[in-house]
C-alpha cells in the first residue's frame, strides 16, 4: 500500500486544570506537532520531564490521560483515527497500535495469571485462537530472553522480576502483530544492567517482527541505540527532527546540542590526605537484626573531596547513609568523624556533632516542608546551630539564595512555586547553612532532568571548591560519578566489590561486576548497544 | 496462606467466646433476678431462697457460665423461664424463619447492588449513576418501618398482590411461602440496597486509577468489560466486607421488619422474652446472634485472604 504508517498533522493537546479553591482553566500540553513514520522505522522521541512525549505517544491511540484533548489529524493506515466511531477506536487499540508502559509492575493486573493478560487483545480482535495465540506468546517469550518461556505465563506478576514484566510487557504488546507500539520509557525504571538486556530484547523484537515503533525516553543514549530517527520535543513543540546520525553528530538547535554534551563535566580527581573527615571501619549492618544488608564495609572521605557510592538498587547504598548519619547503629564496626568515634545512635549525638554531617535527599519536594517558605526552610538551620535571628538571619539567607545563583527573589516563595532543580537547590542551601564538613548526598539528582541534573552537579562542585566540604555522593547512574567524584566506592550486595582513587576504579583490569556495571552504562554513540551484546555472547562463548 | 487463615478462624473462636462472656455478664448485673420475676409479687424470702436453690442461682458466676457453655455446646440451650418449653426447640424454627427471610432477601439484593454499582461506574457522574444513587440514598434515608407500611398501603391494600400479614406456615408450598414474604423480603432489600452499592461503587472506583486498567482500555476492551475483569476481581475484597455486614444486619437487625410484618422469626422472639426477663432464652439468642455476625465477618476475612494473589501463590 502506502509508504506512510503514521502521519501526524499539527497535533495540539489542551487539558484543564483544577486548582483547588480556583476556577478550573485551560492549560495546552502539545501544540503544532507534526510526524510521519513509515512502517517497520523506529522514531525515538525524546525531551525532559512535561515535554509533551507521553501525550504525542498515547495520541496515536486516541488516548488522553486525565480528559486531555485532542485536535488535529492523526492518520493512520489511510484514516483520521480522530473521526472514527468508539467502535472502531476500540477494534484499532490492541489490534493496530499497542502500547509499553514505564511501570510494567503497575500495568499488570495483579490478579490474573500472565498469559491471560499477554494474549487477551490477540483473541479479544479475534486474530489468532486461543492456542494460537499461546503459541505466539512461549515464542515471543523466548525471543525476549524470558527464563523457561514455556511457563512463565502461568505465574502471577508479583511472581517475576522488575526487568522480566518489562519483556512480558513487550511481548503483550507484540503478540497482536501490531503496526505501531508506543514504547514509553520502557527502560527507565530499571536498574543499568537490567536495562541494556531489556534494551537488546526489544531492539532484537523489533527487527525480527519489522514492527514500527515510537519509542519515548529521557535519555538521548538509549534512543540512539534503538531508533531510526529522533523528534526532540520541548515544553509541548518540536525542537528538531532528524536522523539518529544528525541529531547525535551535528546537532542543529542549540536545546539539543544541550542535550548532547549533558554529560561532560570535566573534574580533576584530587589526592587524598593524611586525615579523612570521615572513616567507616568494618561496618556490619541489618534491619531488625535479620535481614543484613552491609558486611564489612571500610572506606574514607578526605576534607573538601567526594566519595562516590555506585551500585544497583538493593545494594546497600542508602543503607550506608544511614549508618551514617546514625539512624541505622551498625550491628559492628565504627564510624569515625575527625578520628573521633561518633555515638553510633542518632539520639546520642551533640548538636555540633550534628550540624557537622548533613544531608540532601532525592526527592526535594517531600523533604521540604509545603507550608513554610524558603526563608523559613533555609534559616531553620542558622537559627538551630547558630541562634541567627532577624534581620541576620535574612541577610545570611539572601548570601545563601546567592551561592545558590537562586537569589533574592525567591525567599518568599513556597516550594510548590519553585521547579524541580529549583528545590533541589534550596535544599542544598538549607544543608550548606549549618556549614557542614561534610554532606551525604542520596541520589539528588535521580529525579531530575538532564540538563538540570547537570546544572545541580556543577553547582555541588563550585560549592565544594569554594567552602571545602567533603560529599558522600549516592548515585547508581555512573555518567555522574565520573563528573563528581574523587575516589568511588562500588557496592554490590551489601559489600564493596572495588575502592579507591576514581582513575585507579575506572581503569582495568575491573572485577566481573565493575566490568557488568559499566559496560551497561549507555554511550552516545550508534551501534555501541551491538558492540555491548556482542562482546558479551563471545566471553559467555569462552573467547 | 493456610496459617493466616488458621489465625482468623481462631481470633474468631476466642472472640466467640469473649462475646458470650459478655452476654452473661450482661444478663448477671440486670436488677433483680429470675427468681424475683418468676414469683412476682407471690415472692416471700422462703420461696426466693428456695426456688434459687432449684435453679442453681446460689453457685459463683463463674461455675453457672461454664454449667452454661458446656450445655450450650452440646445441643442442650436449656429451659424458657416463661413458658417451660426448651429454648432449643423454639429457636429452631423461629432461627429456620430468619434465615430464610434473610436469605431471600440477600439473594434479592447483593447481585442487584453489585449489578447497580458496576452500572453506576460505567456511567460515572453521569445521569444513570445519578438516579441509581439517588434512589438508593433516598430508600435508606427512610426509616424501614416507613417503607414498610408505605408497601403495605401500595401492594397489599390497594393492589392487594401479597398479604400484608407473613405469617408462615411449615406445611406451605415453596410459591406461597415466597409470595407471603414478598413484602418483607422488598423492604430489607431496600434497607441494604444501598450501602452495598455505594462500597462496590466507591471500591471499584479505587481500582480504576491504576495503571492496568489504562493497559485494558488502551487493549480495545470495552468499558464494561474493562470493570467486569480488570477492575471487579481486584475490588472483591472490600465488597465482600460490606455484603457481610449487611448479610449479618439481615439474620441479627430486622426485629422491626418482624414486628411489622408479623413474622415469627428470632428478633421478635427475643424481644418478647426480654420484656418478659426470660435470662436463658435472651442469653442463648444474644450468644446465636454473635456467632452469625462473628462467623459471617469471618467469612469475609477469609475470602480476602483468598482473592489475594499475592497470598494466595506465593513468590
Amino acid at each position: 500500500m502506502s509508504d506512510t504508517l503514521l502521519e501526524v498533522r499539527n497535533l495540539r493537546i489542551d487539558g484543564t486544570v483544577r486548582p483547588p479553591g480556583e476556577k478550573p482553566k485551560d492549560i495546552n500540553i502539545v501544540e503544532g506537532v507534526s510526524l510521519t513514520l513509515a512502517p517497520g522505522r523506529v522514531m525515538g522521541l525524546i525531551g525532559e520531564s512535561g515535554a509533551g512525549k507521553s501525550t504525542v505517544g498515547l495520541s496515536t491511540l486516541r488516548y488522553g490521560r486525565g480528559g486531555l484533548r485532542l485536535s488535529g489529524e492523526i492518520w493512520l493506515n489511510g484514516r483520521n483515527i480522530q473521526t472514527i466511531s468508539p467502535g472502531q477506536l476500540r477494534d484499532l487499540r490492541g489490534r493496530e497500535v499497542t502500547y509499553v508502559s514505564q511501570s510494567a509492575a503497575a500495568s499488570f493486573n495483579p490478579s490474573i495469571r500472565l498469559m491471560d493478560q499477554v494474549i487477551e487483545a490477540t483473541i479479544l480482535h479475534k486474530i489468532m485462537s486461543k492456542s494460537e495465540a499461546q503459541k505466539r506468546a512461549v515464542e515471543l517469550f523466548g525471543a525476549l530472553s524470558l527464563p523457561e518461556p514455556e511457563s512463565i505465563g502461568s505465574r502471577y506478576p508479583h511472581q517475576v522480576s522488575g526487568g522480566q514484566l518489562q519483556r512480558v510487557m513487550t511481548a503483550m504488546a507484540l503478540c497482536p502483530k501490531p503496526d505501531l507500539i508506543v514504547f514509553d520509557e520502557p527502560t527507565t525504571a530499571l536498574d543499568v544492567t537490567t536495562q541494556i538486556d531489556v534494551l537488546a530484547a526489544i531492539k532484537t523484537a523489533i527487527k525480527h517482527t519489522g514492527v514500527a515503533a515510537l519509542y519515548i525516553t529521557h535519555d538521548l543514549a538509549v534512543v540512539a541505540q534503538v531508533s531510526d530517527e529522533i523528534l526532540v520535543l520541548r515544553h509541548g513543540n518540536m525542537v528538531e527532527h532528524g536522523t539518529v546520525q544528525q541529531i547525535i553528530e551535528a546537532p542543529k538547535e542549540g536545546y539539543t546540542r544541550a542535550l548532547v554534551s549533558a554529560h561532560s563535566i570535566p573534574h580533576e580527581e584530587q589526592a587524598a590526605t593524611d586525615s579523612p573527615v570521615l572513616r567507616l571501619e568494618d561496618i556490619t549492618a541489618s534491619y531488625e537484626g535479620r535481614i543484613q544488608v552491609l558486611t564489612d564495609v571500610t572506606a574514607e572521605i578526605h576534607p573538601g573531596q567526594t566519595l562516590a557510592v555506585v551500585g544497583e538498587s538493593g545494594s546497600g547504598k542508602s543503607t550506608l547513609a544511614r549508618v551514617v548519619t546514625g539512624l541505622l547503629p551498625p550491628d559492628k564496626g565504627r564510624v569515625l568523624f575527625d578520628d573521633q568515634p561518633l555515638p553510633p545512635a542518632l539520639a546520642d549525638r551533640s548538636l555540633e556533632q550534628l550540624r557537622e554531617l548533613q544531608m540532601i535527599y532525592q526527592m526535594a519536594d517531600v523533604a521540604m516542608n509545603p507550608r513554610q517558605t524558603v526563608a523559613t526552610i533555609i534559616g531553620r538551620p542558622l537559627e538551630m546551630y547558630f541562634g541567627i535571628r532577624g534581620a541576620e538571619k535574612r541577610r545570611r539567607v539572601i548570601e545563601l539564595l546567592d551561592q545558590i545563583e537562586m537569589g533574592e527573589s525567591f525567599i518568599d516563595r513556597y516550594p510548590a512555586e519553585l521547579s524541580g532543580g529549583q528545590k533541589q537547590r534550596v535544599c542544598i542551601a538549607r544543608s550548606l547553612a549549618a556549614k557542614p564538613r561534610m554532606i551525604i548526598c542520596d541520589e539528588v539528582t535521580s529525579a531530575l532532568d538532564p540538563l538540570v541534573a547537570n546544572g545541580i552537579l556543577k553547582l555541588l562542585l563550585n560549592l565544594q571548591t569554594e567552602e571545602g566540604v567533603a560529599y558522600m555522593f549516592i548515585t547508581h547512574d555512573l555518567a555522574t560519578v565520573e563528573a563528581i567524584s574523587d575516589s568511588i566506592a562500588v557496592m554490590y550486595q551489601g559489600r564493596l566489590v572495588r575502592y579507591g582513587p576514581k582513575t585507579e576504579v575506572l581503569t582495568p583490569p575491573f572485577d566481573d561486576y565493575t566490568d557488568l556495571l559499566l559496560s551497561s552504562v549507555p554511550e552516545l554513540r550508534l551501534g555501541w548497544l551491538e558492540g555491548v551484546v556482542q562482546n558479551r555472547k563471545m566471553e559467555s562463548a569462552g573467547f | 496462606m493456610i496459617l493466616m487463615a488458621a489465625q482468623r478462624i481462631a481470633l474468631g473462636c476466642l472472640l466467640l467466646v469473649a462475646a458470650s462472656i459478655l452476654i452473661f455478664a450482661g444478663t448477671q448485673i440486670l436488677p433483680g433476678d429470675v427468681a424475683q420475676s418468676i414469683l412476682g409479687r407471690s415472692a416471700t424470702p422462703e420461696s426466693l431462697a428456695s426456688l434459687r436453690e432449684e435453679l442453681g442461682l446460689n453457685k459463683p458466676a463463674v461455675q453457672r457460665y461454664l454449667d452454661w457453655l458446656l450445655a450450650f455446646l452440646s445441643g442442650d440451650l436449656g429451659t424458657a423461664l416463661s413458658n417451660g418449653k426448651d429454648i432449643g426447640e423454639s429457636v429452631a424454627g423461629r432461627l429456620g424463619n430468619t434465615l430464610f427471610l434473610a436469605g431471600w432477601a440477600a439473594a434479592l439484593s447483593v447481585p442487584l447492588a453489585i449489578f447497580l454499582g458496576l452500572l453506576s461506574v460505567r456511567y460515572q457522574d453521569r445521569t444513570p449513576d445519578r438516579m441509581i444513587s439517588g434512589l438508593s440514598l433516598a430508600s435508606i434515608s427512610l426509616p424501614e418501618f416507613f417503607i414498610g407500611y408505605l408497601l403495605i398501603y401500595f401492594l397489599a391494600v390497594k393492589l392487594q398482590w401479597f398479604p400484608s400479614v407473613a405469617t408462615l406456615n411449615a406445611d406451605m408450598p415453596l410459591g406461597e411461602k415466597l409470595r407471603t414474604i414478598a413484602l418483607p423480603v422488598m423492604v430489607l432489600t431496600m434497607v441494604v440496597l444501598a450501602h452495598m452499592m455505594r462500597m462496590t461503587r466507591a471500591a471499584i472506583l479505587n481500582v480504576m486509577q491504576s495503571a492496568y486498567i489504562e493497559t485494558a482500555e488502551l487493549k480495545g476492551l470495552t468499558p464494561f468489560n474493562v470493570i467486569r475483569k480488570h477492575a471487579f476481581p481486584n475490588a472483591i475484597a472490600p465488597i465482600v466486607n460490606v455484603v457481610m455486614i449487611n448479610l449479618a444486619y439481615l439474620v441479627v437487625g430486622v426485629v422491626v421488619v418482624e414486628v411489622i410484618f408479623v413474622y415469627p422469626g428470632m428478633g421478635q422472639y427475643m424481644v418478647d422474652h426480654v420484656s418478659k426477663r426470660d435470662v436463658p432464652v435472651v442469653q442463648a439468642c444474644g450468644t446465636i446472634f454473635a456467632a452469625v455476625y462473628i462467623g459471617l465477618n469471618l467469612v469475609a476475612d477469609l475470602v480476602s485472604i483468598i482473592s489475594n494473589p499475592r497470598l494466595r501463590h506465593p513468590k
